[in-house]
């Protein structure tokens, strides 16, 4: 439930440096790309960090209302990014066209979100303040977010709370009838606003509910069960999408004068994650192929506590409350023998704390991404438990036995009952009896397309808001901020950025026939008829989960130089092998699940790839990326800003050409740059 | 576990559709209800059959896509969604029929998919307040009694997965419209609005040609998110007032 | 919806066969009550009919109160019967493609067999109408002009106590579920609490409406009711 990302005690840059520095001239991804130039943000004002927004806010040019109406705009994504969007943006008398592959804006996969949302309110005046919640949220990123953007998504959080509240957001409240908040993990304020288990599902359903409220109003048009397969760009400007009606079959043309991009993460790029089975990369990548850099691409958020893979027919992974460490005792047996054994019949003596062994200052409640990569070297050396899944059993035990004896079985059930509920329901298994299983899963992308301080893409007129942008969360993300991200970026942000460049609309009206269009429309249905014709030997499904071992093998919890190589060419070939073998039925003019997956897994080919590369280049170990090759003596992760202060943004440069990476400094004014430390 | 499935088929909208028997073998207790169809589609493909086509989206019982009539029972035996439902439920050598949700204003798309997406037009109707982005005033401004924010929350849980409409003899869709009804009714932001809220969205559910309700309680018990029937009870008293009213 | 009328709902349907079953539930109860005073014999049930008939007098003409009864009673039914059709109508219409196997969980027998038990209860009235007050039909051939005797004579009859009990079990069946839906749908049952009482209660008057209505035929077979 909390996602928090545990924050140990800092030393300066300073005391870190001596082992944080580079030893040498490092280039492991030199021949898997092409240098670009440097690239900079030009929108964020020249101003103190503090002043950047509202003079951003002021500076930005306004369209008059009765121009609104002749302006349209596509926002692809009904999460908490794209609804909140299109209902604001519909609000203001724009034509907005929302589109989402699922039946219902509903459904998007933010509804997923449990632990809750941070807001600087400081209700409990505990000390929070714009400038802590910025301040946390960076160094929780590890140093790898653009500081301007960090700032804003802090200072307009708590209008968050206040929009949600009006709307019926139905948040917990104490006795008095006020908001109730909660700490999360290692933030040492209240900040978090929380629906019980499920701040996602309501804070989505609001932003529904005004979305729908604007359907009725006119001024939305919802394209439900619509995926988007191609980004229009006429001369240089992002002018529209092609869609799919994924009930028909149908390949539309829907034009604009600009688009939004709020298409989520692509977590399921590695097949088993704790994403929808929908989530995909495909909208960003169509993008990211007419031009959009992405960012960051290798920066992944590994969560440690999610129930293991129970066998082959695993379709994805549900995330069980990191909150259970705190009373849980995590430990496999000291001898593979005894793996197979019922973990009640294991003596003490015979069992390996692992967490407590290698970490006894933290132990259990070590940060993680230390917690995920303990878990996979344990497994790693054959000492992991439960079913066997390709051979390794991928799980270790989460045991409350030593919690029941302290706290009584009532203790335990007061505290954790319904997650206990829900573990029993998946596994079959009674957690009061026998121990637990965990084993980490992928849960987050912090990396993106690029966007500017406008939240626009290297692509005029294409904007990037929520999950699918890489702007505000570093290297990881603190629990609870991304559902605040999505909010601020649809509700707050991109209302106002995105009006400074519709001042300039409407922009001349391009026809259907447009050789832009038409090029686009027909790449869309070349691959459909591809796919369809390949008639090969081995299901979409079946690609996917191997590209996703291959990712979760070498670009997962722990990354090094060698097993990122091959990486790339297990990919590579694998993906060959797709495009030659792949068996795809039905037809392209119907409902077709297949391929709809055959799309995705096609464009996730190239993203994996790409996160490789990119994971190659970063040799440095920061937030959920970590390099084998940048780690202190005692395993710890190791950051080098002299080397990596900057954010990858890849640009697309053809099938068959290397990507070019261009490199955005970090600068900080206004926090000084720290070093984990765990000691 | 070796099953034996009797699945509708039906090609699109527009084709009737049929039941066909599947045989499915070595079907382990800890899959879900949708894996093993996913182990059953991988089947097909390999045989050249077009596999089955059904909706889910998160697989956690969360989003609502998911949704089967599973032996005459929506989402199953168990009082949970069908993403959520594992084959340890059922028994070696069973049959399972398994059919998409019955509601003439959830047609069927294809084999198990249904279009719900009258419940949007019904929330369009007035399953919202309305607030402009930046109009809201400081959230304290209004204290909402605790237990009242927890009767809301305990209602707003509705995924809006149709089993209510599926499972309900009538095909009534009054546990949704009412779960609705209740979470912006019991707030104090929810009270401008309420009357003709009540009155639009059930026009909608009516125009959408959902059956009216005669308070069976299969809903309910249908329900993966236990909502009560009570919502039904405070979705009548809502029309009744709103009649009072002079709507 | 634009220009949507409350009153033009199916809640309002619902509100219609509430108000009218209500008013059907005080008839009901009153003639169950008029009907057990056969068990005193010939006179008092004789009187009371008759009484029935002199209420109000002279301010009212005789059967004044009587007719307004009637009146109120065919209005009740005409809506009652006419909510019924529109909604089973609908319903049926809900649902075209029926279920291959469907079980219905949660729902009660009484609840589901309310459209079958009404049609019941309503060929019921039409014989019982026809029987007891505008035919007036002594099956044994004798005297209709006496209630009491017309009674005894019609339940000598075993085949039409039959009649008459499987009416008053489908009348029991309507009213268990009728009384707690008439609740629900007045929204008298905003809490699991009250929802259990209002089915307890729907239970009990349901118990006592049957039974109630069913001693008389019953004791005229048995011969504790006798000419
Ligand atoms: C299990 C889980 C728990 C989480 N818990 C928390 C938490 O407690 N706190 C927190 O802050 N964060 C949490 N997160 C993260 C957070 O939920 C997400 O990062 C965030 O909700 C993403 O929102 P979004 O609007 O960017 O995208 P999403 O909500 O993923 O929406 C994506 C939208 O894009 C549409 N789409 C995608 N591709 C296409 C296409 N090609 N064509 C058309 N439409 C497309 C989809 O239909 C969907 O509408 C959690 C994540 C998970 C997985
Ligand atoms: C004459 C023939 C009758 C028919 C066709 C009929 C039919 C119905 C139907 C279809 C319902 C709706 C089911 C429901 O809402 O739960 C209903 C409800 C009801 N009926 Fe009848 N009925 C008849 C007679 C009666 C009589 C004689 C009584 C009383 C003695 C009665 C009392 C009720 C009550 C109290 C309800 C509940 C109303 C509600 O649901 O809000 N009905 N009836
Ligand atoms: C075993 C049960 C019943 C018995 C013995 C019985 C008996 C009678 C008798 C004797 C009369 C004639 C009274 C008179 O003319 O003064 C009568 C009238 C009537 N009964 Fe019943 N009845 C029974 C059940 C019912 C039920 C269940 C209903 C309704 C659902 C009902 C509805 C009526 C009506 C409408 C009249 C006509 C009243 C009038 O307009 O004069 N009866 N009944
Ligand atoms: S009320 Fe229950 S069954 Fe109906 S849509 Fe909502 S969650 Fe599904
Ligand atoms: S089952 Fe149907 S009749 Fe009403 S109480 Fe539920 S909607
Ligand atoms: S797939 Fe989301 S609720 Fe079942």
């Amino acid at each position: 439930m909390s996602h928090d990302y545990d924050m140990p005690d800092t030393v300066s840059a300073a005391e870190a440096s001596a082992s944080g520095s580079l030893d040498g001239d490092y280039d492991d991804a030199a021949g898997y790309y092409t240098p670009g130039t440097p690239l900079v943000d030009t929108k964020a004002p020249d101003a103190p960090v503090a002043e950047r927004w509202q003079t951003r806010k002021f500076e930005a040019r306004l369209v008059n209302p009765s121009n609104r109406r002749k302006l349209s705009i596509i926002i692809v994504g009904t999460g908490l990014a794209g609804a909140s969007a299109a209902a604001t943006l519909g609000e203001a008398g724009y034509n907005v066209k929302s589109f989402c592959y699922q039946d219902s804006p509903r459904r998007a996969h933010s509804i997923a979100a449990q632990g809750g949302i941070n807001a600087a309110k400081n209700y409990k005046e505990d000390g929070d303040s714009v400038h802590r919640l910025f301040y946390d949220t960076v160094k929780g990123g590890d140093y790898r977010s653009r500081e301007s953007n960090v700032y804003r998504l802090a200072e307009v959080s708590a209008n968050i709370i206040d929009q949600c509240v009006a709307q019926g957001v139905p948040f917990a409240r104490e006795y008095g009838g006020l908001l109730d908040n909660r700490s999360f993990g290692g933030v040492q304020v209240s900040r978090t606003f929380y629906a019980r288990g499920q701040t996602g599902q309501q804070l989505l359903i609001g932003a529904y509910q005004a979305l729908e409220r604007q359907v009725a109003a006119g001024t939305v048009t919802t394209y439900t069960r619509h995926e988007m397969l191609e980004l229009i760009v006429v001369d240089d400007k992002a002018r529209g999408i092609i869609a799919r009606d994924m009930v028909t079959g149908a390949v539309e043309t829907h034009l604009a004068d600009v688009v939004v991009l709020a298409s989520g993460g692509y977590g399921n790029v590695f097949y088993l994650s704790t994403n929808a089975m929908g989530c995909n990369v495909t909208a960003a990548w169509r993008a990211h192929r007419k031009g959009a850099y992405m960012a960051n691409p290798c920066f992944t958020q590994i969560h440690p506590t999610c129930i293991p893979v129970s066998g082959e027919h695993q379709s994805k992974l549900t995330l069980m409350s990191e909150s259970l460490r705190n009373d849980g005792r995590i430990w496999v047996p000291k001898s593979q023998a005894d793996c197979e054994k019922d973990p009640r019949d294991i003596p003490e003596d015979d069992r390996d704390y692992f967490l407590e062994r290698i970490y006894p200052s933290f132990g259990n409640l070590v940060p993680r991404d230390i917690a995920s990569r303990a878990a996979k070297y344990m497994c790693d050396e054959g000492r992991g438990v439960g079913p066997k899944v390709d051979g390794v059993r991928r799980g270790v035990y989460l045991d409350f036995a030593a919690a029941i004896e302290r706290l009584g079985r009532d203790g335990v059930e007061e505290k954790y009952d319904n997650l206990l509920d829900m573990y029993e329901r998946i596994t079959g298994e009674n957690p009061y009896e026998v121990p637990m299983r965990i084993y980490p899963a992928v849960h987050y992308v912090m990396g993106g397309l690029w966007v500017d301080y406008d939240l626009q893409s290297t692509i005029p007129g294409l904007f990037v808001t929520g999950e699918a942008n890489f702007s505000d969360h570093g290297a990881n993300r603190l629990g609870a901020s991304a559902l605040m991200q999505g909010l601020a970026d649809g509700y707050f942000v991109l209302p106002h950025t995105i009006r400074d460049y519709l001042a300039d609309g409407p922009f001349e009206a391009i026809s259907e026939d447009h050789p832009a269009v038409v090029e686009a429309r027909e790449s869309v249905q070349g691959r459909i008829d591809h796919f369809l014709s390949v008639n090969g030997t081995r299901s979409v499904d079946s690609y996917h989960r191997e590209l996703g071992n291959i990712m979760w093998e070498y670009c997962g919890m722990e990354r090094t130089e060698t097993g990122l190589k091959k990486a790339i060419d297990l990919i590579r070939s694998l993906k060959d092998d797709f495009y030659r073998n792949v068996k795809v039925l039905g037809t392209a003019e119907s409902l077709n699940q297949s391929l709809e997956k055959a799309g995705r897994v096609a464009d996730f080919f190239e993203l994996g790839e790409l996160m490789c590369i990119d994971a190659l280049n970063r040799r440095e170990s920061c937030g959920g990326h970590f390099r084998g090759e940048s780690q202190t003596e005692d395993g710890e992760a190791l950051r080098h800003d002299d080397g990596y202060a900057y954010v990858a943004a890849w640009e697309w440069a053809g099938e068959e050409a290397d990507p070019v990476l261009h490199k955005e400094d970090l600068v900080y004014t206004a926090i000084e740059m720290k070093q984990r430390s765990y000691k | 576990m070796n099953l034996t499935l009797k699945i509708w088929r039906q090609p699109d909208a527009e084709s009737a559709g049929a039941m066909h028997t599947y045989q499915l073998s070595d079907v382990s207790p800890d899959m879900s209800f949708l894996e093993m169809l996913d182990v059953l589609n991988e089947q097909l493909n390999d045989k050249g059959e077009d596999p089955i086509a059904f909706d889910s989206d998160c697989r956690e019982g969360i989003c609502g896509a998911c949704g089967l009539m599973i032996n005459g029972d929506a989402h199953g035996p168990e009082v949970t969604t069908t993403c959520q439902l594992h084959m340890r439920s059922f028994t070696d050598g069973e049959t399972i029929t398994i059919e998409p949700w019955r509601s003439d204003a959830f047609p069927v798309l294809k084999d198990l998919v249904v279009d719900r997406s009258a419940f949007d037009r019904i929330i369009q109707q007035g399953g919202f307040i309305s607030v402009n982005t930046g109009s809201a005033p400081e959230a304290h401004s209004v204290p909402v009694p605790r237990d009242d924010a927890m009767r809301a929350f305990n209602v707003a849980t509705c995924i809006g997965c149709g089993a209510c409409v599926a499972a309900c003899p009538n095909g009534s869709a009054s546990l949704f419209m009412g779960a609705k009804i209740t979470h912006l009714g019991e707030l104090p932001q929810g009270q401008p609005e309420r009357d003709s809220r009540v009155v639009n969205m059930v026009a909608q559910h009516d125009h959408e040609g959902f059956g009216g309700c005669t308070n069976i309680g299969a809903c309910t018990a249908a329900c993966p998110k236990e909502i009560p029937l009570d919502v039904i009870s405070q979705l009548n008293k809502d029309l009744r007032t709103a009649i009072k009213h002079g709507h | 919806m634009k220009g949507a009328r409350a009153s033009r709902t199916t809640i309002a349907l619902k509100l219609g066969m509430a108000l009218s079953g209500i008013v059907f539930l005080g008839f009901v109860l009153a003639h169950m009550y008029g009907n057990l005073k056969a068990f005193a014999g010939h006179d008092a049930f004789n009187e009371y009919a008759e009484h029935l008939r002199e209420i109000g007098e002279p301010m009212l003409p005789h059967e004044g109160l009587l007719w307004i009864l009637r009146v109120g009673l065919i209005a009740a039914l005409v809506v009652h019967v006419y909510c019924a059709v529109v909604l089973w109508r609908r319903a049926a219409r809900a649902r075209t493609t029926k279920y291959v196997v469907k079980k219905q969980t949660g729902a009660t027998r009484a609840s589901l067999l309310m459209r079958w038990g009404g049609l019941t209860i309503l060929l019921f009235l039409v014989w019982h109408l026809l029987n007891f007050t505008i035919g007036k039909v002594n099956v044994q051939g004798g005297a209709t002009n006496d209630p009491y005797n017309l009674l005894v004579d019609t339940f000598d009859v075993w085949w039409l106590t039959l009649i008459y009990i499987v009416a008053m079990l489908a009348l029991g069946a309507h009213l268990h579920h009728g009384i707690w839906s008439a609740a629900q749908t007045l929204g008298w049952t905003g809490t699991a609490a009250k929802r259990q009482r209002a089915k307890t209660i729907g239970f009990v008057i349901a118990l006592i409406v049957s039974v109630g209505f069913s001693l008389v035929p019953l004791g005229v077979l048995a011969g504790i009711i006798t000419k």
